[in-house]
């Protein structure tokens, strides 16, 4: 295929999936939390279930003016949501949806898309300075000191993995998973959550901390800093950081289920059916994880700061240590 | 090579444009009259040069600079100065009696590192042009060939670590510590 209809299309599905799957997962938090608490949730648009309550929304933001406070800095105001945006579609490049379906297969996969994550650091940084208000200078701060702090175990956990597999490359993590036993004449392989469990609690708690949901919500805490650094924002900037936001949930959810899961691998498929069948079953363990991060959003009260900065240095990046001695030792006895 | 063979070469294209950002990028770093900004534009400068190292097939290095640099060295140099002093606008105060002889040595720093880096690899031609060098080789020669100073960095970085713990910490007095455990 040519080079540039093939980075056409592939510019194509990483713009659209960044709206649909925001707008589908927002949908699901809104039904979902109105069922835990015993609400109806959104009802009326669209007619039935209200399913188009956030295309309605995300109208309404586009229609809105484009408010930037007069104190503000205003480059850097503009700017930090789209930093923001683009660190989100940056990540997902490397993810595999099947044998052949990937952005790029990455030597590096798994670190690259790290290193991106760590760049909306940077945007909520400058979002909460930019605006002049002491409640987003503060919640940009909280968020930096939690990015910081969680960024630790999160890329922690993922060396355990990094050791089984012997290839950082996200597509090779999954062949290592799907061809685990095939030493033995296995037809099935091992999603690495068995042996790594301890790495996924570790990668899970670090991934809605890097998103900043309940219990971690400290940075945006409502009640006390009124959204933090998003105070300021309104109209389709705030759609940005919004969508950013979900699709976040989707994309660290997308590298969790290939780390961990499995990624677009069943059993008992060959690569050509699971180039049409992996995108389903990568979707699913996806929806999975992100309908345990809104289980949990209305389980837990919210962390104090103390605690939260506890949990991160003196729980899990000892425990991710201790993790990756135990992965090293096991796969030098084993 | 002439001058048409060598503009004819997009990555060329790629080097001359990254390398106007990184430089536009590094001199507002030292000009800007407000911290946040030269802080925000170092980050520029960072991702500037993490292309121009990709540019050179050194993918890993790229990636490790925007992870370490820019996604946690700027973070705390921000996150420093916002905990301090954070005006939004002008920083009039932003300047230094010597920046004469500041700009003096940076031009002698950059005389010498090019004139170095060229007699040294002028002519130079990468051995895996187009591919990027794979994590195994970079890991292997680390462990292998380099694995004394590799080894003497990880532990000038532990005594930095310490070093910068001790520093940091108050040692309490007898009394104050009396208090904290009676707390």
């Amino acid at each position: 295929m040519n080079f540039w209809l093939e980075l056409a299309i592939k510019l194509v599905v990483a713009a659209g999936i960044i709206p649909v799957v925001g707008m589908i997962i927002g949908f699901a938090e809104m039904k979902l939390s109105a069922k835990m608490q015993s609400r109806m949730g959104p009802y009326f648009a669209g007619g039935r279930w209200g399913w188009a309550q956030l295309i309605a929304d995300g109208v309404k933001f586009f229609q809105k003016e484009d408010l930037i406070p007069a104190d503000a800095d205003r480059p850097v105001f503009k700017w930090a949501p789209a930093l923001v945006l683009a660190s989100t579609v940056a990540i997902l490049v490397p993810i595999p949806l099947g044998p052949q379906v990937v952005g790029r297969n990455l030597d590096l996969g798994i670190f690259y898309a790290l290193a991106v994550s760590s760049l909306s650091t940077i945007g909520v940084l400058m979002a909460g300075w930019s605006s002049a208000n002491k409640y987003s200078l503060i919640g940009g701060l909280r968020a930096a000191g939690q990015l910081i702090a969680y960024e630790l175990p999160l890329v922690l956990a993922v060396v355990g993995v990094v050791i089984l597999a012997g290839t950082m490359s996200l597509t090779g993590i999954v062949e290592a998973q799907a061809s685990w036993f095939s030493e033995r004449g296995w037809q099935f392989g091992l999603p690495f959550v068995v042996v790594q469990f301890v790495g996924f609690g570790i990668f899970m708690v670090a991934t809605l901390a890097e998103l900043s949901r309940i219990p971690f919500d400290m940075p945006i805490a409502e009640s006390e800093l009124v959204m933090g650094y998003l105070t300021e924002y309104s109209g389709f900037r705030f759609l940005f950081f919004f969508l950013a936001e979900f699709a976040n949930m989707f994309s660290l959810s997308a590298i969790a289920a290939t780390l961990f899961l499995g990624g677009y691998w069943v059993p008992g498929l060959s690569d050509a059916q699971l180039n049409f069948v992996g995108p389903i079953v990568l979707f699913a363990k996806i929806g999975v994880l992100v309908f345990a991060m809104i289980w949990f959003r209305w389980t837990f009260p919210r962390f104090r700061e103390d605690q939260l900065q506890a949990i991160a240095w003196k729980w899990l990046i000892p425990l991710s240590l201790a993790n990756i001695l135990a992965t090293g030792l096991l796969k030098v006895v084993v | 090579m002439n001058v048409g063979d060598w503009i004819s070469h997009p990555a060329n294209w790629a080097f001359i444009i990254l390398g106007l950002v990184v430089a536009g990028a590094a001199f507002r770093v030292v000009t800007s009259q407000n911290v946040i900004h030269a802080a925000l534009a170092l980050v520029a400068t960072l991702a500037g040069t993490a292309g121009l190292f990709l540019l050179l097939s050194a993918e890993f290095v790229a990636w490790v600079l925007v992870l370490v640099y820019i996604g946690a060295v700027i973070v705390l140099f921000l996150f420093g100065i916002m905990i301090t002093r954070a005006p939004t606008g002008r920083d009039v105060a932003l300047d230094h009696p010597r920046k004469a002889w500041a700009t003096i040595v940076a031009l002698g720093l950059f005389v010498a590192l090019s004139w170095g880096s060229l007699r040294a690899f002028g002519t130079t031609e990468l051995a895996n042009q187009g591919e990027p060098t794979a994590t195994e080789t970079v890991g292997l020669s680390l462990l292998g060939r380099f694995v004394i100073p590799f080894e003497a960095v990880s532990f000038v970085l532990l005594a930095a670590l310490i070093g910068g713990i001790t520093i940091a910490r108050k040692d309490l007095t007898p009394a104050e510590e009396v208090e904290r455990e009676a707390r």
